[in-house]
């Protein structure tokens, strides 16, 4: 029996504008399995970046319920989100969101670091290679190109080896042939690692990649549609 | 939480900060450097005074009287087995032989033995012990001043005697004392013989002792009883120390509040660059919450670093105190009475040290504080603002507040000073970020939407996000203010001097010592020198035989209402008029200027501190006894006197018609207009009457000066560290703005504006910045000046407004010039450049 590694329960987000108040998120359902991948799309200010958020525990939900990996984040506190992340969640992000004065190997190190692993050199060393950054450890994220900078970030990513992977626009700032390539590191990375990856993107080629996409619209999912892709479960 | 990993991640982000976070440093570092200077040097003058205390007072105890010892005494002294050498001291004028020129000087008839600790400083050296009678050692200024040499003649009263040395250093007396008075030692049994000890001259007896080896201590204890039964004043070692010690700590806590200054206008630079520099860490640190670290953690990263450059610039800013420190010496050496042997001083080290470090954590926990509350969300939305109360906040202000009090104490020493000098520094504060506030304000208010594109810019840079407005407004303003302050005291103490030297008709030249025989003679010979006698005033010498009925000896059994010994022990100078000068003011009673009748009763006039000594109100009888006639006196009327005017004042007054009989001599006050005349008229006096001592308002002037110049050079010393800290603070936060400016003036140029557009915008905001603070800055001293001047000096306030202008400007065009060579390469470069270079 497939394992449910994120639930999501009648998820509401507001914030108070003014004497107004604004939903951008409104009753939201859903659930990934272990392993699944799956894409938010849809437009700007359709409460994408709010539910991969939520999802991520980075914020707390006005209504409704987040459980990931059998533990439910409604009731923590930021600290104990902070455990959660450490344990389980990787984030890829658009505009790479590399610590400016930590090196390449370093800022993969940081999330091994956090969980107070040791011996972990060697092992974000072998992460790096498998980017193709092996021989650029040492470089600042100011000497490196963007897609580079995205490769050490998708190497940071994996380090924790996380059991979910959220990626925010991962090609955004990228050209395509860049873009491409990143898009075929995670997909094979995610592939190896097991790591169910939940993708927010406008870019509707690299939705078509996973095997589900969430259509947004108003902060509601308008569409749910589960792909057959070879090789990848359900 | 993996403490070790809080320290690697602290050193990591701190690699490529370290220029900046220099910057931090180097506030700290001269605020510290200022305070380990000050305070080592205490330190060892500290051990100096333990050490060295006999050498201070060149003998075991110091006896002085107004009298000569009887020979009872001396014979009392002589039986307990204790060594003693006598002194007599007067004013007198000496006349340099050579040059012809007289001067003022503190002659003081020695027998040999003193020094018994010590010796005097002599150049050329070893010369101090005045073996041949008809040798002189005379200050070493002095004969510089009157180009006299060794062997020259110096004639004091009727003898003449020969130079042995210059004086450079004599027991216990500071180069400073020796400025006012300088000294002329001459032997003890020529004295008589330059008749300068006649009735009415103000003499001094000492009485050096020395103790034998291994004295008792019941011994020590039965020559300080006879002591105090004979009324005589004396200072032992102890006392001496202390006095010293007392007088040096003064010094020492107003410099240390000086040096404190600095270090808070560090700390100010200090609070404003992590509050910049934590701005630009919050996505770094959203990132690192995003990514499972906790609030604490990332606060904890921050705490580790900016705790860690504390504790560098400290150590650092300690070693350079202490290198200072031997700088020192220089800089003290009229106002202490010894060498000072340097050492290196751990507990002032270390002091430094901890100090460093509790004010960097205070003034940077602020900013430090707010990045527990930084939303993970901030990585997603930059736009994401934490709004969840936070009370630390407030508790920073408290404990910053409280520090500074009690630092202020512990230099002050007193609640009261140290409260009014933190209210001075908030009104200051307050007054200065109020104006800041206030200018941006007006600007976004009035913003002139009009005019040229280079004064909207500059106006723009006043108010837009992370600007520097309020940083360099208080630290230029509180820098400008205190310089101007020092500037303004050191005005007024000249110029109060310098009132009474120039007005006219006012005496600048007063003759004291004169004989009653020699009164009518040297009024001719005033008058015959085309000099005015502006007035004679006769001086009467009494003592007080008993207050309100109580004599001496009644008085000392009476413990709960007694009065202090000395008001009857010292010797009151009277005069007697039927007229008030214009520097009194009866305070209470009525004065009554002429007693006709020899029945009538006599109404005196006392002044209003004295009145209070003696605890005596109006009607109270007194009974005064002039030279063994016993006059029986009431209190008329209590009189506030001018004591600042450089006028004969007088603590008793009696009205005329009742001491015209008593024995008695003359003061005589004339005015001279050139310093030739002054000369000429010095030289006359001093060979017809060589007893007759002569002050010369222009000399008091100069002295006035060189003692002020001599305060003052240490003053601005400390106030150079303030200085210093203001001009690293402006470069700390021109650069730091400047990474956060550098985006938008590569822009303006790659938009086509020139380097004279980015130079005029950058300039015209420096300029307007740096005015205003220092206009303020001046203006908050101009405050203070008036208050020291009509509060403290009792004078009017009349600022040298030309000079302030100058001040002025220096610091207007400094704040200028620093803020646009730190934007050289911005505006010399071009932009592709620049942004590849910043990164």
């Amino acid at each position: 029996m497939s394992e449910t590694i994120l639930k999501v329960s009648n998820l509401s987000k507001s914030y108070s504008s003014g004497d107004k108040l604004l939903t951008v998120l409104a009753d939201v359902n859903f659930e990934l399995e272990k392993g699944s991948s799956c894409a938010i799309v849809g437009p700007s200010g359709s409460g994408k970046t709010t539910l991969l958020g939520l999802c991520a525990g980075l914020d707390k939900a006005s209504s409704g319920s987040v459980t990931v990996n059998d533990v439910v984040l409604d009731h923590l506190s930021e600290d104990e989100r902070a455990l959660i992340r450490r344990k389980h969640i990787g984030f890829i992000f658009q505009s790479f969101n590399l610590i400016p004065t930590l090196t390449a190997l370093e800022n993969v190190m940081i999330p091994l670091e956090l969980k107070n692993e040791k011996n972990i050199r060697e092992r974000c060393l072998e992460l790096l290679k498998k980017v193709g950054l092996g021989d650029r450890y040492n470089h600042y994220p100011s000497q490196l190109s963007g897609g580079e900078q995205q490769r050490v970030s998708i190497a940071r990513a994996f380090s924790n080896e996380p059991i979910l992977l959220f990626a925010d626009e991962p090609t955004g700032n990228l050209d395509d042939e860049t873009g491409a390539t990143i898009q075929e590191l995670i997909f094979d990375l995610n592939k190896e690692k097991g790591t169910t990856l939940v993708l927010v993107t406008h870019d509707l080629d690299l939705a078509k990649k996973t095997s589900r996409i969430l259509k947004m619209k108003g902060g509601k999912i308008v569409s749910d549609e589960t792909q057959v892709l070879a090789g990848l479960p359900l | 939480m993996n403490r070790f990993w809080l320290f690697k991640m602290a050193w990591r982000d701190s690699r490529k900060n370290r220029a900046r976070l220099f910057l931090f440093l180097s506030s700290i570092i001269l605020g510290i450097a200022a305070l380990v200077a000050i305070q080592s040097f205490g330190e060892n003058l500290k051990n100096q005074l333990d050490n060295e205390a006999k050498e201070l007072l060149g003998a075991d105890i110091e006896i002085q009287s107004r009298y000569a010892f009887p020979q009872k005494f001396l014979g009392y002294l002589d039986s307990m087995g204790v060594q003693s050498a006598r002194e007599v001291s007067f004013a007198s004028m000496v006349l340099f032989t050579k040059s012809g020129e007289s001067r003022l000087v503190n002659v003081r008839a020695v027998e040999p033995g003193y020094p018994y600790y010590g010796s005097f400083g002599t150049n050329p050296i070893n010369q101090g012990v005045l073996t041949n009678p008809n040798q002189a050692l005379v200050d070493e200024t002095l004969l510089l001043q009157y180009k006299a040499n060794t062997g020259d003649s110096v004639k004091v009263g009727e003898i003449t005697f020969a130079i042995r040395a210059g004086l450079t250093q004599i027991p216990g007396q500071t180069g400073i004392a020796a400025t006012v008075a300088p000294p002329v030692f001459i032997p003890y049994n020529r004295v008589e013989e330059t008749n300068l000890m006649q009735r009415g001259s103000r003499l001094y007896y000492k009485l050096y002792v020395k103790y034998p080896p291994n004295i008792s201590e019941t011994l020590v204890k039965s020559i300080k009883d006879k002591l105090e039964a004979e009324n005589l004043r004396y200072d032992d070692v102890e006392e001496r120390k202390e006095e010293i010690g007392e007088a040096y700590e003064d010094l020492t806590g107003f410099l240390n509040l000086t040096a404190f200054i600095a270090l808070l206008l560090g700390c100010i630079g200090v609070a404003s660059s992590v509050h910049i520099y934590m701005k630009e860490k919050v996505q770094l640190i959203a990132l690192l919450r995003c990514l499972g670290a906790k609030g604490r953690q990332g606060f904890g990263i921050y705490l580790v670093q900016l705790l860690a450059m504390g504790l560098i610039g400290s150590i650092i800013g300690a070693f350079l105190g202490t290198v200072i420190q031997y700088y020192f010496p220089l800089l003290f050496k009229d106002f202490l009475p010894f060498d000072i042997d340097l050492q290196l001083s751990w507990p002032s080290v270390i002091k430094g040290i901890v100090l460093g470090v509790i004010t960097t954590l205070l003034f940077s926990l602020y900013p430090l504080l707010k990045i527990r509350k930084i939303s993970p969300l901030k990585v997603l939305r930059a736009s994401v603002e934490n709004n969840e109360p936070d009370r630390w906040p407030l508790l920073v202000y408290v404990l910053i507040g409280l520090f500074i009090l009690g630092f202020s104490y512990l230099q002050l020493g007193n609640w009261f000073t140290s409260v009014l000098f933190c209210l001075v520094l908030l009104v200051a504060f307050v007054v200065l970020a109020g104006l800041a506030q206030g200018i941006i304000w007006l600007v976004k208010r009035f913003f002139p939407t009009k005019r040229s594109f280079i004064l909207r810019q500059s106006l723009a840079n006043l108010y837009r996000p992370n600007n520097q407005t309020l940083v360099l407004v208080i630290t230029i303003g509180l820098g400008t203010a205190l310089l101007s302050t020092l500037f303004l005291s050191r005005q007024i103490l000249l110029d109060k001097v310098n009132i009474s030297a120039t007005l006219e008709n006012r005496p600048n030249m007063v003759l004291f010592d004169i004989q009653e025989s020699q009164i009518k003679e040297l009024e001719d010979l005033t008058k015959q020198n085309n000099l005015p006698v502006l007035a004679s005033i006769p001086v009467v010498t009494m003592q007080i035989e008993s207050v309100k009925g109580k004599t001496a000896q009644e008085n000392k059994a009476d413990t709960v209402s007694g009065l202090r010994n000395w008001v009857f022990n010292r010797e009151y100078r009277v005069t007697y008029r039927n007229t008030l000068t214009e520097s009194e003011t009866v305070t209470s009673g009525i004065w009554q200027g002429k007693v006709t009748g020899p029945r009538d009763s006599i109404f005196i006039s006392l002044d209003e501190r004295l009145a209070e000594d003696l605890k005596v109100a109006i009607g109270d009888p007194l009974v005064f006894n002039v030279q063994g006639a016993f006059i029986t006196t009431y209190l008329g009327s209590i009189r506030k006197v001018d004591w600042q005017r450089l006028e004969t004042n007088f603590q008793v007054l009696f009205p005329s018609g009742v001491l015209e009989q008593a024995p008695k001599f003359y003061v005589l006050l004339t005015r001279f207009e050139s310093a030739a005349e002054s000369a000429k008229y010095q030289q006359v006096m001093v060979q017809k009457f060589p007893s007759v001592s002569i002050i010369d308002l222009n000399l008091i002037l100069q002295t006035v000066d060189e003692v002020i110049s001599k305060v003052s050079f240490i003053i601005q010393f400390m106030a150079f560290f303030s200085i210093i800290t203001g001009i690293i603070v402006l470069i700390g936060s021109v650069l730091i703005s400047k990474y956060q400016r550098i985006q938008e003036s590569v822009l303006l140029r790659t938009l086509g504006a020139s380097r004279n557009h980015i130079l005029s915008i950058n300039a015209l905001e420096y300029f307007i910045l740096g005015s205003l603070a220092a206009l303020t800055g001046i203006v908050i001293s101009l405050f203070i000046g008036m208050g020291l001047a009509i509060g403290y000096f009792n004078t009017t306030f009349n600022p040298d407004l030309l000079s302030l202008l100058g001040m002025y400007l220096f610091i207007t065009l400094s704040t200028v010039f620093i803020g646009l060579y730190n934007y050289r390469s911005v505006i010399i470069q071009p932009p592709l450049e620049i942004l590849r270079k910043e990164g």
